[in-house]
């Protein structure tokens, strides 16, 4: 049965790789990124393991339980989980849920992430070649390390799935563990030179006792002589192994009929902004589309990198001038926020190409929508920062390069939205699940729309940066009027072209949409 | 009852699949008079990839006739309604709705239309009522209007009750009828309803029929497809048997089923019968 569920994911992957070139090219370049990776940790374990094996134990831990811990958390937050093997699918048949949980274990080191683990893993068991005693340690450490990553990695989602169902939540959530991420880097540069070695070895220490480092702290240990604290830290690493195991069975038992399902609910409602707006096409796009972003969780999960860029901007200089750029920052998500909107929509698109509705009345209800949000919000993370950081001379530019930004993400969101869309987060779905195809049209289509709103504000994005930086008000009151005038036009030709692009593509992009589902 | 094509028309099934057939004759091609049909249908084709799911179809369907399409699973019915409605774009061939060239002027073609299609999602994220209300703007409907058929469609359809509940929260019945409101709001002159019945309760399928029946009444045409045989002998005047991407029979329900029911009929042309006695394990008692 083990065998079966091995073999049943590869063969989705290889039936997944005959459906696009696509699918083939992004394997292919992520085999190499990861074969490079795995060459470059190959290599450096071993070096420390001739050059300086004083060493091997500190690095062999530190690096070990960096892995682990991405291995637990990288999914909650970002890429999710892999369900190409959704244990969901085996809930009919009368399959052991050992058996089950061991096959979907193994299945999990299928992939790149799993392939440059286990062999890095191979590489390190190899670094210890100068101690037999320690080297023999290591096999067991290194397979208690896999099973332990992996079996956390499905643990962790599977726990925490039920409890982010919750929109709120799942916001919230998104926010904390983003935060220490994107603080690394400041935090790092406040401790540099505080962290002096024998810190480094009482943290070394430290986590080759925890459920992070222990499997690695065997061999580190054999290798000083130590046996009872190597005895101690397999202990630590096979209890760990066991109560995730253990975990992961248990909710994995529970979600298995008793799937996941967004609480909407909620009675009563009367037509909300379909009767504010007016009773034309226009005003019923609009109205659709306020709708969703308040009831869709997705659309708001677009805008939780906001509050934290301010967070980040804050640690990277106290005080300093660099959170003006706040403004454009939060006006290119805004602005860029719903260019897949179409992709949201789903094959309930097809609502759309029924209906006598215009390509450029879509596309302009898209962004009316979002401009009621967005204008606000852009003010504010314009004019907040002047005020904290005593610029308010700098507004005029300010306020250029932000509106010009966000027209013209909006002019290319709308062009952007009727040319590709790719699988996204059905609403309600587990959000840590993962779209097993798609992932390289988002990321093309999301870099070449970056590129191309970066080039089109250029200008304002220029006047702005002289502007501010040597206290110009004439210029910035020329930013103001160049960035505004340019952000009109770029929304204007977005939505005409859009829209006549979206008339001709609608039917095709419906086709996808439809395969999708 | 128009006069017309008296099935079967010549099977085309048993021909090697030909390729996408020219453009049709000028002289072939409905054009937009009071006789011209509700909908005609010419040389359509559609392949993904390997597959041609529709192979070349011609169809007719008369103004004022209540149509029904039928035919086993995979056969292109889905794949017809969705290009006849403009929904998907034809490899080749064309649409005429009551005259009038679909993919030529496809926005003045589609006010004409009301479309269910089968296997495509709402916006869920709607109350029933706004949904209803969404379809009817769209259309042009203006805010009057669009209320008071909001409130008659919501009470035809057993639904007044749950109009302020969102869609995604309906059961699949509730689905089907909040979207055939959709489909009826803005009152199309062709009605296009793919597997309308499924999943509706018999009461609610029945309300509907009525609904259709006097909407066909008073001059409208509605096409359904269905699987179930039983259900288009009883409602249809008009009926097309497709299967493997060709019209194999196609007329008025009498003609077309002769003296044998329209299943009988149906099983003879599709073909496909399998013995029950293939699976003789299957017996919960033999052990």
């Amino acid at each position: 049965m083990v065998a079966h569920l091995v073999r049943l994911k590869l063969t989705l992957l290889r039936n997944g790789l005959k459906r696009s070139v696509w699918q083939v090219i992004g394997l292919v370049v992520g085999l190499l990124y990861g074969l490079f990776v795995t060459v470059i940790a190959v290599a450096a374990v071993i070096t420390v393991s001739v050059a300086s094996p004083d060493l091997l134990p500190t690095v062999v831990v530190l690096a070990g339980s960096a892995v682990m811990l991405g291995w637990w958390v990288v999914p909650l937050v970002a890429f999710g989980v892999d369900s190409t093997v959704d244990p969901a699918r085996f809930a009919t048949f009368p399959i052991p849920r050992r058996q089950l949980v061991t096959g979907l274990a193994l299945g999990g080191l299928i992939g790149v992430p799993g392939a440059m683990t286990t062999l890095v893993s191979i590489g390190t068991v190899a670094a210890w070649w100068r101690d037999p005693a320690a080297l023999v340690a290591a096999v067991p450490a290194a397979l208690l390390f896999l099973a332990t990553a992996v079996v956390g990695s499905r643990a962790t989602t599977t726990l925490v799935a039920p409890l982010v169902a919750r929109r709120r939540v799942r916001e919230v959530l998104a926010i904390v563990a983003l935060l220490p991420i994107f603080l690394i880097g400041p935090i790092l540069s406040s401790l540099d030179g505080a962290f002096d070695g024998a810190q480094l070895d009482g943290l070394v220490a430290g986590l080759a006792w925890s459920p992070l480092g222990a499997a690695w702290g065997v061999p580190a240990a054999v290798v000083e002589g130590e046996w009872l604290v190597a005895l101690g830290r397999l202990a630590v690493a096979a209890v760990t192994l066991l109560v995730l195991a253990v975990a992961w069975d248990r909710s994995l038992a529970h979600s298995l009929v008793n799937p996941i399902q967004e609480r909407v609910g909620g009675k009563g409602r009367d037509l909300g902004w379909f009767t504010r707006l007016p009773a034309t096409p226009l005003g019923a796009v609009t109205a659709r589309c306020l709708t969703y972003w308040v009831r869709d969780p997705r659309y708001a999960a677009s805008l939780v990198f906001i509050p934290i860029v301010p967070i980040f901007l804050w640690f990277s200089s106290p005080g300093g001038e660099l959170l003006l750029i706040l403004g454009p920052v939060a006006a290119y998500f805004m602005g860029w926020g719903i260019s897949a909107d179409v992709a949201y929509d789903g094959s309930a698109f097809w609502t759309h190409v029924a209906a006598p509705l215009r390509g450029s009345v879509d596309r302009l209800g898209r962004v009316l929508s979002a401009a009621v949000l967005g204008v606000p919000l852009v003010l504010v993370c314009v004019v907040a920062p002047a005020l904290v950081v005593g610029r308010a001379d700098a507004l005029p530019a300010l306020l250029g390069v932000s509106f010009g930004v966000l027209l013209t993400a909006w002019g290319a969101s709308s062009i952007a939205s009727a040319l590709v869309v790719y699988p996204v987060q059905k609403a309600g779905e587990n959000p840590f699940q993962t779209k097993s195809n798609g992932g390289t049209t988002a990321v093309v289509s999301q870099f070449a729309g970056s590129l191309a709103v970066a080039a089109a504000a250029l200008p304002e994005g220029i006047l702005a940066f002289v502007a501010v930086r040597q206290q110009l008000a004439w210029l910035g009151a020329v930013t103001l009027v160049v960035g505004l005038v340019l952000g009109t036009v770029a929304l204007v030709v977005g939505v005409r072209v859009g829209g006549r692009i979206l008339e001709r593509r609608q039917t095709d992009l419906l086709k996808q949409l439809v395969a999708f589902a | 009852m128009p006069p017309e094509d008296v099935a079967p028309t010549p099977s085309t099934a048993s021909v090697p699949d030909p390729g996408p057939a020219p453009a049709p004759a000028p002289d072939d091609v409905p054009h937009a008079t009071a006789a011209a049909p509700a909908l005609a249908l010419r040389g359509l084709w559609r392949r993904f990839g390997e597959k041609v799911a529709v192979a070349g179809i011609d169809l007719d369907v008369p103004a004022g006739s209540f149509y029904g399409l039928v035919g086993p699973n995979g056969a292109g019915k889905t794949t017809t309604l969705s290009m006849a409605t403009g929904l998907l774009q034809p490899d080749a061939g064309g649409v005429w709705v009551h005259g009038h060239d679909l993919w030529a002027s496809p926005l003045d073609v589609k006010a004409m239309l009301g479309v269910l299609p089968d296997g495509v999602k709402l916006f869920d994220r709607l109350t029933g009522e706004q949904l209803i209300t969404y379809a009817g703007l769209l259309h042009g409907l203006d805010r009057d209007t669009t209320a008071e058929r909001t409130r008659d469609l919501l009470a035809a359809m057993d639904l007044t009750k749950d109009a302020g509940t969102l869609v995604v929260d309906y059961s699949a019945g509730m689905t089907k009828k909040v979207a055939l409101a959709c489909a009826l709001v803005h009152v199309p002159r062709l009605l296009v309803l793919d597997e309308p019945f499924e999943a509706v309760d018999p009461v609610s399928a029945a309300n509907i029929r009525d609904i259709l029946a006097s909407y066909v009444r008073s001059g409208g045409t509605v096409i359904v497809s269905s699987h179930v045989m039983d259900l288009v002998q009883r409602m249809c005047d008009h009926v097309a048997i497709i299967a493997g991407g060709h019209v194999l029979a196609a007329g008025t329900v009498d003609d077309v089923r002769g003296d044998a029911s329209l299943e009988d009929r149906f099983v003879d042309l599709v073909g496909g019968r399998v013995s029950g006695e293939g699976l003789a394990w299957l017996r919960t008692s033999s052990d």
